[in-house]
């Protein structure tokens, strides 16, 4: 590679760049401030991320930019997939920061932690070869196993590391394993291009098939669809409450935008064939995540079971195998996002004697004490629940409609069927926090996260309602000038 | 004489494959045996890999598989300090006692 591709290639990387030299920089930092210098480096981490994403939005080429030799890719579609990522991200880690400060139990690793899975984020969405693909989801996974054992003094989150490690590695081994059956079956093609050629063409028969499902499955780990979900429960109830935060919000949207690039990329010939398996990996989801969340009754364990049906809705889209499949999934996302995180956000308010709570039991008859607590929940969960106008709903509409275009009615008819039934537990909590009798009284939410849940709530309602036409414009600009 | 070609490598991969992924599901004993299972899951791909490379005459393949080795370590680290972690917490590493929550 020349000095001129390279300079070129670095020039798209910005946001990348700014992500790797803050984790690197804060490294030597964190040596001289030690542990006092956290909060301060969380702030500055969540002003990176700003400055990524806000880059990696405002600058989206017209034509997808290959970089660094084919290594990666720069597109429309990366751009506001790295946008909602870091932007998910820098409201996580201020969560983070005042979680950890508010127990005095900041290290200045925090912030360096969540920038390495936010750089794995990156690297993943604009994955362009096999290699690329492998080396970002392993340095997002690796980041997110510590940070999901955080507090290494509490038992319960030492065990979600644990498990969140030993099936998120069967879950790479899976996608390893079906990276080398294609590489192999398509006469060793690595980067994304000419796997496309090789399945234009036709060739590569059962062996790339195979190797295709098995890329999936891994992804579908990531993502935590249904049947792959089993350590989505465990590990959100032990991780500490902002790190679950992360991980319901960031991660998913990467996972989901690689499992977009690399089916409407290099296997789109095939769509005949994983249109099924996505089909199935979503309705599985969507009437898994809906039923299981019936019986918990600890809210993290709640919003893990509603994360797998919300990823189920956001692959229904990907199912029908059309270009407008993708916008949907990535319009759904958008508006998950924020709503998952302001709920995280009031989790993280919810304080009970100065210990954290995590007891559905606990809200009962909040709206008498905590008016503003209660009507916050009441539009989040109702937006999650895909209740009208809430932007939850609009969500739901554009995943639906996409749906039935593509031809796949019923997955629709079981995904509203599913809708309805996760209606029911949202509107459980709903019931808890107005017309139950209050017990013990929660105590003042920190600032942070309660300024957190008001702005994760005034997104679907009423700013991505109005917002609705620019943001289906976007991402109709965004996947239109990369697939 | 029975020449080697490349379905027999392939072969041996995938019992490796399997191997490590049921080493992971069925033990019930020791989370250092998950460990070496998850590490011969992982080689069992280098195999693949190197095993095409081979018999393609692509470089690429070799690439891949010393990717798969560096992270291969990373990840072993990683795990071992997570499982450090979890033995001062808990006195103790047996798989049926990772149960603090249901699931």
């Amino acid at each position: 590679m020349s000095v001129t591709d390279l300079i070129y290639s670095l020039s798209w990387s910005q946001p990348e760049l700014w992500v790797a030299a803050f984790a690197l920089a804060g490294v030597v930092i964190g040596v001289y401030v030690k542990d006092a210098g956290a909060g301060l480096l969380s702030l500055a981490g969540a002003a990176v991320f700003v400055v990524a994403g806000a880059l990696a939005f405002l600058f989206q080429p017209s034509e997808p930019q290959a970089v660094f030799g084919g290594a990666m890719v720069v597109d429309g579609f990366a751009g506001v997939a790295k946008a909602m990522i870091a932007f998910a991200a820098a409201a996580t880690l201020l969560l983070g920061a005042d979680f950890f400060g508010k127990r005095r139990e900041q290290r200045f690793e925090f912030p360096l932690m969540t920038a390495l899975a936010v750089l794995g984020m990156f690297v993943m969405v604009s994955a362009s070869d096999l290699i690329t693909l492998y080396v970002g989801l392993e340095l997002q996974s690796l980041a997110a196993y510590v940070l999901a054992a955080w507090r290494r003094d509490e038992a319960r989150s030492s065990e979600a590391g644990l498990k969140y490690f030993v099936l998120g590695a069967i879950a790479s081994g899976l996608v390893l394993f079906g990276c080398s059956y294609i590489y192999g079956f398509t006469g060793g093609a690595i980067a994304f291009a000419d796997i496309a050629a090789h399945v234009e063409a036709g060739a590569g028969g059962v062996g790339l098939l195979f190797g295709l499902v098995l890329l999936l499955c891994g992804l579908a780990f990531k993502v935590s669809a249904a049947p792959f979900h089993m350590w989505t429960p465990d590990v959100y109830e032990g991780a500490p409450t902002p790190v679950t935060a992360l991980f319901a919000a960031a991660p998913k949207l990467a996972a989901l935008a690689l499992i977009a690039r690399l089916l409407y990329g290099p296997f789109a010939g095939m769509a005949d064939q994983w249109g099924q398996v996505v089909a199935a990996l979503s309705a599985i989801s969507m009437a898994w995540g809906a039923i299981a969340a019936l019986l918990q009754t600890n809210i993290k364990r709640l919003m893990a079971y509603s994360s797998v049906a919300n990823m189920g809705f956001a692959l229904m889209p990907l199912a029908s195998g059309t270009v407008a499949g993708v916008e949907a999934a990535l319009v759904y996302m958008a508006i998950y996002l924020p709503t998952t995180i302001g709920v995280f956000a009031l989790i993280l308010a919810m304080r009970k004697d100065g210990e954290a709570t995590e007891s559905i039991e606990d809200l009962a008859g909040l709206a008498q004490r905590r008016t503003l607590m209660a009507a916050l929940f009441t539009v989040l969960f109702f937006s999650l629940g895909g209740i009208p106008p809430l932007a939850g709903f609009w969500g739901k509409w554009v995943v639906f409609l996409a749906a039935l275009e593509g031809g796949l009615v019923w997955l629709a008819v079981v995904g509203a069927v599913a809708a309805v039934v996760a209606a029911a537990y949202y509107l459980r909590i709903i019931a808890t926090v107005w017309f139950k009798p209050p017990e013990a009284a929660l105590q003042t939410p920190t600032a942070v996260a309660l300024t957190t849940a008001l702005v994760g709530a005034a997104m679907p309602f009423p700013i991505l309602v109005l917002g609705l036409g620019w943001l289906e414009r976007w991402a109709q600009a965004a996947v239109i000038a990369s697939f | 004489m029975m020449t080697i070609g490349l379905e027999h490598y392939l072969f041996v991969a995938a019992a490796l494959f399997t191997i490590g992924v049921f080493g992971i599901f069925v033990n019930r004993k020791n989370v250092i045996i998950i460990l070496m299972s998850i590490e011969l899951v992982l080689l069992s791909v280098n195999i693949n890999l190197v095993a095409f490379s081979s018999f393609l005459g692509d470089i690429e393949g070799q690439i891949f598989a010393m990717m798969v080795l560096t992270v291969a370590a990373a990840e072993a680290a990683v795990g071992l300090a997570i499982l450090v972690t979890y033995f001062r917490n808990r006195g103790g590493i047996a798989v049926e006692d990772i149960n603090l929550m249901k699931g």
